[in-house]
């Protein structure tokens, strides 16, 4: 709708789906994961009494999709499907290990949501398919999640780059993790080394420092008008450490 | 000063177009409609520098739909060789060119040809069946490229030192001898900076409606800071007498200087003209930023030389704008206002006016005088890091005060700088304690301020209440501030005063809104029109209790005997008079047309805390005073509204705004999401201290108000991020990626 407004597509026909129970559905699955519709509001997550004691950082991703306003209809599902490399609810959605299911002719499938993205506005839908709903695992105790991007402003702006951090603590030591980073190639990334780093520490300083190289590495950023290569490759680090202290402290909490 | 007790003046009254904003009731240009509007839509050029061989619209004009297409052919020539025809500040040869390109298109987003349907969507597709050959030529956008050897020249008839050349025209402020003064020095700095053009970033794009009728009476509802311009303008462009347009002014959704020009108007005109219909002009947000404003980038080299005492005895400054494709960058406010706070024996500043290959530059907020300031106060700040003095105490010793001869010629009156300076320093802000990795920074600066042109009519309606009309858009609480004053000098309600803006042909030409200039000269003209009108109002009282007008007087808002000795009457108030107007004498009413005179200019100065992020290279403004001799605050919330808006832009300038251009010499970032202007969460609560010295030679004291707050801050800032990291940045933006690699630097030269 966005792009139709600013004159980029003209759709010959435009179908409302958010008539469609299951897209702006939030039910808990049996297992204890949660399905958010793919057309769920950002305000809709927000107003949820449990989804974002379970996923904060999910929901904060979510959340930063647009202004106040915007949030009204900006859901994570039109997030993913713009295709956007600096989408931010998509790393927080990769570090939660959620999948999509998606509509087709010829049938439903599942996708990882890091398998979504093919390129900068584009995405592995076929034609003909449509985001349903995205499924979240149930959580382990003494877990976690954050969402942190690197903004000039402090709102209405777009992330130079974006992280999410989930992970589950048992008596101090990191037992799961995964790292899910944005805005530093053509798609956001699942940093599988990131995580991995993390994995069995105590969230020292040194894995730590290892996870912010692992995160380094993974980029592939390019010079633009929001930030420079240097700049992107640096951020990408600085903020894994701050991102993984919040999920850590999270962790904890629970 | 005839006004002592003050009831109104000084009150923070409700604003009189506040509820029509609050609930969408304003009608600002781009709500207006008429039966019958067609839409315009401009087409422009792709190319940063181009000659234009041919335009064929022949195809456009075919297109169902399409009523109406204009090209240069129909705008009015002013030909370069006849020499300059001035409209205020702007030369009607560039004025003619800029909203049209007629030989060669000199920035992408130069309009070359416009075109009225039926529909928004029939006109742009009209644009692409417009087929224009282009000769695309090389093209130069930032100064240094202008200015190197074999650059491409935009307009080849111009010569500087005898050579072609892109720089247009050089002004220069003197006093003293630079070279005998520096001789005198015990310490000279002298450092370059560098800021990139920002944008004026009014919310309300350009917008107009304009209808021309068979016997070709013109009516334009339009935004824009003056309708007296608008009208002039149009009518130079158009060949239709300024008597035969009727220009409205719209409730404008911002200006700052940015709407002192003309964009849309005469080529909504031309269109409405040859179609017949009514044609509605709208810009996008990516025209606006591709095609109007904003201020210029620049290029600035200032030395500073003093004593060991910190007496300042010489000053250089020079410095160049950017003017975009046409000459006029405000290197006027540079030049003449850099400066102008401080007493300096020997002085010579130069500016120099350079044409490049981007939008031509329009007026922003004490045009120039920010991209002076910005050099001269950092330089200010390390000239007493040097001396070891506090950065206040050496202006407080170098300021200038009553009986100073500021370089750029005036001798100044009672001025409020010294005050500015002193409540800065005793403001708690200045004492409070830094925490870790942040920063504080001072900074001052000034602004000209203007008179001129004004005329109102006051009247009092049949039932005692007034009506109030002036001629400039207000842009800064003109109307508030009026509504105050009469009422003041009436002694009534203030909620009795109705203020409108009157259009071209309803009220006397007022000059437009802009050098802080309009509650300074409207509330001159207000006042004698007002003072007029109390006369009447004796005068017929006297007549009525058969005594002497000099045996009333105009009290409380109604007249009484001056004393038992004039005799014992009931006093008339204005309702009464109002009433008994049709058999006394008539309607009570007067109208006053004044050339002002005596607007003084106005200073500030700035407290600003930084916090830097230093990992990631952000930096925050965390608290922010602003002193300011305001000269008398009318209305002070609108005053304080002036001074936080101007620190907000300034913030921008200073940390994250800039044109970003592309390798093929396009703007980059044509909108607000990569043109980052602050947000609210931005910035702190903006502080402000009123300092009021009364101007003596105004009813009011009234000084301009609206510029002066934009100048010091871009330095302010850059001296509190100085102060946090012991680094200076001599050019701006202060990015977030400019700070971090910065930061990094040293740390790399030491593991080399």
């Amino acid at each position: 709708m966005v792009q139709m407004r600013s004159g980029l597509v003209r759709p010959g026909l435009i179908v409302d789906i958010k008539k469609i129970g299951e897209m702006t559905e939030i039910t808990e699955t049996a297992d204890g994961g949660f399905r958010v519709g793919a057309a769920v509001s950002g305000m809709e997550l927000s107003e949820h009494p449990r989804f974002g004691k379970v996923w904060p950082g999910v929901l904060e991703a979510v959340n930063l999709i647009g202004s106040k306003q915007v949030q009204g209809r900006a859901s994570a599902g039109g997030n993913l499907c713009n295709g956007s490399p600096a989408g931010d609810s998509v790393p927080a959605m990769i570090a939660a290990g959620a999948v999509v299911t998606v509509q087709g002719p010829s049938g439903r499938r599942e996708i990882k949501v890091e398998d979504v993205p093919a390129g900068p506005g584009r995405t592995n839908l076929k034609s003909g398919e449509i985001l349903v709903s995205f499924t979240l695992p149930p959580r382990p105790a003494g877990s976690g999640d954050a969402y942190l991007r690197m903004i000039p402003r402090t709102e209405m702006d777009i992330a130079v780059v974006g992280i999410g951090v989930s992970l589950t603590l048992k008596d101090g030591v990191c037992t799961a993790a995964r790292v899910g980073l944005g805005a530093v190639a053509p798609t956001a990334l699942l940093v599988e080394p990131a995580g991995q780093a993390l994995i069995g520490s105590r969230l020292d300083d040194a894995a730590l420092e290892a996870a912010a190289a692992a995160c380094r590495a993974a980029c592939r950023p390019i010079d633009d008008k929001r930030g420079t290569v240097a700049y992107r490759i640096k951020t990408a680090g600085v903020l894994l450490k701050r991102t993984a202290a919040i999920a850590a402290k999270r962790a904890g909490g629970h | 000063m005839n006004v002592v007790n003050n009831k109104w003046i000084g009150q923070r009254t409700i604003r009189p177009d506040g509820v029509d904003k609050v609930t969408g009731r304003a009608a600002f240009a781009a709500d207006t409609t008429m039966p019958g509007t067609i839409w315009g839509k401009v087409l422009r050029s792709p190319h940063p520098h181009a000659r234009i061989k041919s335009i064929n619209t022949a195809k456009a004009e075919a297109l169902p739909g399409v009523k109406a297409v204009v090209t240069a052919r129909d705008i009015v020539d002013f030909p370069i060789e006849k020499g300059a025809v001035m409209l205020g500040i702007q030369d009607m040869r560039w004025m003619c060119r800029n909203v049209m390109a007629r030989d060669k298109a000199l920035f992408p987003g130069h309009p070359v040809a416009a075109v009225a349907a039926t529909t928004e969507a029939i006109a742009a597709e009209a644009c692409k069946l417009i087929e224009v050959d282009y000769e695309v030529l090389p093209w130069a956008i930032e100064i240094d490229d202008a200015l190197k050897d074999g650059a491409p020249i935009l307009h080849e008839w111009n010569k500087f030192d005898g050579k072609p050349s892109n720089i247009m025209g050089r002004l220069e402020s003197k006093k003293g001898d630079i070279a005998v003064g520096f001789k005198d020095a015990d310490i000279i700095i002298e450092r370059s900076f560098a800021t990139r053009p920002v944008h004026q970033g009014y919310i309300e794009p350009h917008a107009c409606l304009i209808s021309v009728a068979a016997d070709g009476k013109t009516t334009i509802w339009s935004s824009s800071q003056g309708q007296f311009m608008v009208r002039a303008m149009t009518s130079m462009l158009t060949g239709i007498p300024q008597s035969d347009i009727r220009a409205i002014p719209a409730e404008i959704g911002g200006g700052f200087g940015g709407k002192t020009i003309v964009y849309l108007e005469p080529l909504a005109t031309l269109l409405a003209k040859k179609s017949g219909r009514p044609v509605k002009m709208v810009m996008t947000r990516e025209e606006v930023m591709r095609a109007t404003g904003p201020t210029s980038g620049s290029k600035s080299t200032v030395k500073i030389g003093a004593k060991k005492d910190g007496t300042i005895v010489a000053a250089h400054g020079a410095f160049y704008l950017q003017a975009g494709a046409f000459p006029g960058s405000p290197i006027r406010g540079a030049v003449g206002c850099s400066f102008a706070p401080y007493d300096i024996p020997h002085i010579l500043s130069e500016g120099f006016d350079v044409c490049s290959n981007r939008s031509k530059v329009a007026a922003y907020r004490a045009p120039g005088a920010p991209i002076g300031a910005y050099a001269v106060e950092c330089v200010l700040d390390e000239l007493a890091e040097a001396l070891k003095m506090d950065p206040l105490e050496l202006r407080l010793k170098n300021a200038a005060k009553e009986g100073t001869k500021a370089a750029h010629g005036p001798v100044f009156p009672r001025i409020g700088y010294i005050e500015t300076l002193e409540a800065a320093k005793n403001h708690p802000h200045y004492a409070a304690p830094l925490g870790k990795l942040q920063g504080r920074g001072v900074a001052s600066g000034f602004w000209f301020n203007a008179g001129g042109e004004s005329s109102a009519q006051v009247n009092i309606t049949e039932d005692g209440n007034v009506v109030v009309t002036t001629g400039h858009p207000d842009i800064g609480g003109s109307r508030a501030g009026i509504a105050n004053i009469c009422a003041e000098l009436l002694g009534i309600d203030y909620k009795r005063v109705s203020v409108i803006i009157g259009d071209t042909q309803t009220v006397g030409f007022s000059n437009l809104t802009g050098g802080s200039r309009v509650l300074f000269a409207s509330s001159m003209v207000v006042t004698q029109a007002t003072d007029k009108i109390i006369a009447t109002l004796r005068e017929r009282a006297a007549k009525i209790w058969e005594i002497d007008p000099e045996a009333v007087k105009w009290e409380d808002g109604a007249a009484h005997p001056v004393s038992p000795n004039a005799g014992e009457f009931k006093p008339l108030t204005l309702a009464d008079l109002a009433e008994k107007a049709p058999s006394q004498g008539g309607p009570i009413g007067a109208s006053v047309q004044l050339n002002t005179q005596g607007a003084e200019g106005g200073f500030g100065t700035h407290i600003c805390d930084v916090e830097v992020d230093v990992d990631l290279g952000i930096i925050r403004v965390i608290r922010y005073t602003a002193v300011q001799d305001v000269g008398r605050a009318i209305h002070p919330s609108y005053v304080e509204g002036q001074l936080q808006g101007g620190v907000a832009q300034g913030i921008g300038w200073a940390l994250n705004e800039e044109y970003i251009y592309n390798k093929d010499g396009k703007v980059d970032n044509p909108g607000f999401l990569d043109y980052r202007m602050p947000v609210c969460s931005d910035l702190p609560m903006i502080d402000c201290a009123l300092v009021e010295v009364p101007n003596p030679k105004h009813p009011q004291g009234v000084k301009g108000v609206g510029e002066v707050p934009l100048v010091p801050v871009m330095a302010a800032v850059a001296n509190a991020v100085n102060n946090a990291l012991g680094k200076r940045f001599y050019s701006l933006p202060m990015s977030p990626p400019k700070v971090s690699e910065a930061l990094d630097a040293p740390t790399q030269q030491a593991a080399e």
